[in-house]
């Protein structure tokens, strides 16, 4: 089978879906009820995008299927945050400190 | 006219999004050698990350590919993915204001990172600025990283370097600055991530980050104070 078919459709399917976002008509946008949603939305998905993939980092099998080690290092990211660090300094504690964890206590 | 952000704001800005690009970098290297791991040939890993543009819709559709299950099967989840973005769209109609053909290409960028560093920011300029800067370093660093990974393929493996925490890690740091300036952002974050985790086991995927949505819409049309929130004590 090709695959290219199914790759292109969920390119355009995916980009229709961003401009549909972006064109709703200006009348809808000024509601300021649909502002304070609006605002909202990428915290509350982001937040929700954060917690389904920590309890989603293990190789069990059950629908919670989290790694300790993936825990612990976004953990340590989320201190780099409170201490005020930008994206570089999160992003790499998580990975180093998740990293060390695996290679000091391999999976059981 | 709107004034520009300060020169000491712009290289704020740069810098985020300089640190997001690494990470798009390490991540899009990691899509590349899944995606041909999983019986994608090159060309299409590089035209999924160059035209879909949108990390979790692309693993999905490479999860699905490499467990023997057809494309087409996979574009219920992808497309549940991707529809987080029409969500953004919405958030960053009114402030992009895209008119006309700049709406086609400013669509294209519509994605968690470039939303999330837009909002982060507290005026317009400041706004635009922080979507196109990451919107473009971002681009440049997913397909460049998606190159590298399809070329050298399973050589690395990106578990063993600790590259599955940087997506949470990263999205949490996204997320921080709303949940600083706003005791309502943080009960809506809780809300959000309850309501996903709750349907984790018996939705399909993107269904549950679709459904915290909800948690914005109660959080946005319940009450407000009048005047600012006020901020919350350090604890």
């Amino acid at each position: 089978m090709n695959l290219w078919v199914p790759v292109l459709i969920a390119c355009a399917g995916s980009y229709l879906i961003k401009l549909a976002g972006l064109s709703l008509p200006e009348s809808v946008l000024a509601n300021p009820g649909v502002q304070r949603v609006t605002t909202l939305l990428p915290v509350a998905m982001l937040a929700a995008l954060v917690a389904v993939q920590l309890v989603q980092s293990g190789d069990g099998a059950g629908p919670y299927a989290l790694d300790w080690r993936v825990l612990v290092g976004v953990a340590a990211g989320a201190v780099a945050l409170l201490l005020r660090r930008g994206f570089l300094v999160v992003f790499v504690v998580a990975v180093v400190v998740t990293a060390l964890l695996r290679l000091l206590v391999p999976a059981g | 006219m709107p004034t520009r952000p300060d020169p000491a704001a712009r290289a704020a800005i740069w810098r985020a999004s300089v640190g997001i690009g690494v990470y798009a970098g390490a991540f899009g290297l990691t899509f590349g050698a899944v995606a041909v791991a999983s019986g994608l040939s090159r060309g299409q890993a590089q035209a999924l990350s160059a035209v879909l543009f949108s990390g979790a819709s692309q693993f999905a559709l490479a999860g699905v590919v490499g467990a023997g299950g057809s494309a087409w099967a996979a574009l219920g989840p992808v497309l549940l993915l991707a529809l987080r973005n029409g969500f953004y769209g919405v958030t960053l109609a009114p402030v992009l204001d895209p008119r006309g053909p700049a709406r086609l290409l400013t669509a294209h960028l519509v994605i968690d990172e470039t939303t999330a560093m837009a909002t982060a920011q507290t005026d317009r300029p400041a706004q635009r600025l922080a979507f196109w800067s990451t919107g473009v370093v971002l681009f440049c660093c997913w397909n460049a990283g998606t190159f590298v990974g399809a070329l050298v393929g399973s050589a690395v493996d990106t578990d063993v370097l600790g590259l599955d925490a940087a997506g949470p890690a990263v999205f949490l740091a996204l997320v921080w600055p709303a949940l600083r300036r706003s005791v309502r952002a943080r009960w809506v974050a809780l809300a959000g991530a309850v309501i996903a985790l709750a349907l984790v086991p018996v939705a399909p995927g993107g269904v549950p980050v679709l459904a915290a949505a909800a948690a914005a819409v109660l959080g946005g049309l319940l009450p407000q104070r009048p005047g600012p929130e006020p901020e919350p004590a350090p604890a």
